[in-house]
């Protein structure tokens, strides 16, 4: 009996340092946060004011910034998941092909999604600076003047430019899945359709869509939950500028914290952020599996 | 009836066709790079100016003072700090729990484990304000440990589901001849599971290297000295004080980006295997 109770004892002992972690760095942050978005608080004074729903009613219905902010990472999120996906996707099967230097494509392919997003931030807010910029020296040069403007200060383009960049840096994750999900449809498939006549669309419609539907819902899933959360590119680039255009959820509740001092606020807007996010994944979990029906 | 040869010609159309797309898009890829190694080398007097990809002169000296005037070199040994540190906290501590989870008995196991995969799946955006919070009461902000424990916890979940998985897959066999040698359970797991997983480790450890060098977030959130500051973190402080000084921000720019580009092409496969493994184990 001592002997059983001492070896569960020992087994405990190896899930407990994860456990001890977790519980510090997750499961305490995550029951705070809900509790401290019920009070105003400044994070520093030891009062704070318990105000029940005023932070998430004040969120809901007086801040127009932070839907704002909603908005603009939708349209990042609408581009992510159309341009960016369906070149992700397009390349993907170009390089299923048999086709020569298929694994350097991959390789490069990659590149921009394993440096920072500080990294990417910089280096495409230099090439798009309004009066030393690359991009407007070459549209200069090729006698496009009258495109050349401030791409990032200018409210017209600020979005759609860091959404391009977010996007640029963001495809191929989406190639890699892709073409991992691709790869493991089974050749035979394929013969098989084209002894009874298929076509290439045929076939692509017919078997590779429908194989794919998993991995298309991962990735849409994936990159709703990574756009909708961007951050660091919009504090590298715009810093939310021009007047609020580039402002997005995660910098709203960065500047509540830091920039306002309302900690209570920034919990509350976190957790209506937070179920924004779930809400929106489960819907395009049930549309994409609907489709497949 | 159309000839072989229309078919032929066909085809080799559509392959170049498809080699253009793919070949513009990779130079779409490379060219920010190339552009920012080559801003770097430049002057503050012609980087404004020379739109060339190669200029005249190369100017390695913006490297010598990035590193020294700008600080780069604090800032690179303490990226290669947190980075060794976090990832091998994450390795000792997510295979033992990998471990205990795949081989080993104990009451409320599987609850226990599901919360962890939860953990990966639920999105808690405002966390950082809670966790300033938190490391505000332990006195862990501006520490090198706080940090260190918060990017451990970071990769944790995901580390655990890709080594339980592989531990899965350890043979019995093993595990009892070592066990009738007198091994312990943490001997079995030392001696036996860990070398076994030895694929699966490579993937956690280059996986957590890259998440850790290109963290920005927390580091924001947590230090304000500079010698403690990684160097995602001191870039931005960087453009701060040399605001336009563009050769030398992009000097400490490629500083951050060589690296990890080097691991990238190195551990290629590891890093293929890590981000695809969901969508090939089904």
């Amino acid at each position: 009996m001592q002997q059983k109770l001492k070896s569960t004892l020992e087994n405990y002992a190896f899930v407990l340092p994860a456990v001890t972690i977790f519980f510090i760095f997750y499961v305490i942050p995550f029951i705070w946060v809900f509790q401290l978005g019920l009070y105003d608080w400044d994070g520093i004074l030891p009062t704070k004011i318990f105000v029940g729903m005023d932070n998430f009613k004040e969120i809901i219905f007086q801040d127009k910034i932070w839907w704002q902010s909603m908005l603009n990472a939708g349209y990042m999120t609408a581009i992510a998941l159309t341009f960016q996906n369906i070149l992700a996707f397009l390349l993907a099967l170009a390089c299923d092909r048999e086709i020569r230097m298929k694994n350097f494509y991959r390789l490069i392919f990659f590149i921009p999604p394993v440096l920072s997003e500080v990294v990417v931030g910089l280096v495409w807010q230099w090439i798009l600076d309004g009066n030393y910029g690359l991009l407007n020296s070459w549209l200069a040069h090729f006698g496009m003047q009258n495109l050349v403007h401030n791409w990032l200060s200018d409210p017209q383009t600020a979005l759609t430019a860091v959404a391009a960049v977010h996007s640029w840096k963001g495809f191929g994750w989406g190639f890699l899945l892709f073409l991992a999900g691709l790869q493991i449809i089974p050749r035979e498939l394929y013969e098989a359709a084209r002894v009874d006549g298929a076509n290439a669309w045929v076939s692509f419609k017919k078997i590779t869509l429908p194989m794919m539907v998993p991995v298309i819902i991962m990735v849409a899933i994936l990159t709703i939950l990574g756009t909708m959360q961007v951050f660091v590119l919009i504090n590298t680039m715009t810093d939310g500028g021009p007047a609020y255009h580039t402002e997005v959820p995660v910098t709203r509740i960065f500047a509540s914290m830091r920039g306002s001092s309302r900690f209570g606020y920034a919990c509350a807007q976190g957790i209506i952020f937070g179920i924004i996010l779930m809400a929106l994944s489960f819907t395009q979990y049930r549309l994409s599996k609907k489709a497949r029906n | 009836m159309r000839s072989s040869g229309y078919y032929k010609i066909k085809k080799v159309t559509i392959n170049l066709v498809i080699h253009l797309f793919l070949i513009a898009v990779a130079v779409t890829c490379i060219f920010p790079i190339l552009w920012m190694v080559s801003s770097s080398l430049k002057t503050q007097a012609t980087v404004f100016r020379d739109s060339s990809l190669i200029p005249q002169v190369l100017h390695f000296e913006n490297y010598l003072r990035a590193w020294n005037e700008g600080g780069f070199a604090v800032y690179f040994f303490n990226s290669i700090i947190y980075t060794v540190s976090v990832v091998f906290g994450i390795i000792i501590v997510s295979s033992l729990a990998a471990y205990a989870f795949s081989r080993l008995q104990f009451p409320g196991k599987n609850i226990i484990f599901y919360v962890f995969m939860a953990a990966m799946m639920i999105p808690i955006p405002g966390s950082f304000v809670v966790l300033y919070v938190l490391l505000n009461k332990l006195h862990l902000l501006n520490s090198r440990l706080g940090y260190i424990l918060c990017l451990i916890n970071v990769g944790l979940s995901m580390s655990i589901f890709l080594l339980k998985n592989f531990f899965d897959k350890l043979p019995r066999e093993l595990e009892d001849a070592a066990r009738i040698d007198g091994c312990s359970k943490l001997g079995i797991w030392w001696h036996v599971a860990l070398p076994f997983a030895k694929p699966a480790l490579a993937v956690v450890v280059v996986f957590n290297a890259l998440n850790v060098w290109n963290e920005y977030m927390l580091a924001l959130i947590i230090f304000d000295s500079k010698n403690l500051m990684p160097l995602q973190r001191a870039l931005m402080m960087f453009r701060g004080e040399f605001l336009t000084n563009y050769p030398l921000l992009m000097a400490g720019l490629t500083i951050t980006a060589f690296p990890i580009i080097i691991v990238y092409l190195l551990m290629q496969k590891y890093i293929v295997k890590g981000i695809t493994s969901e969508v090939v184990s089904g």
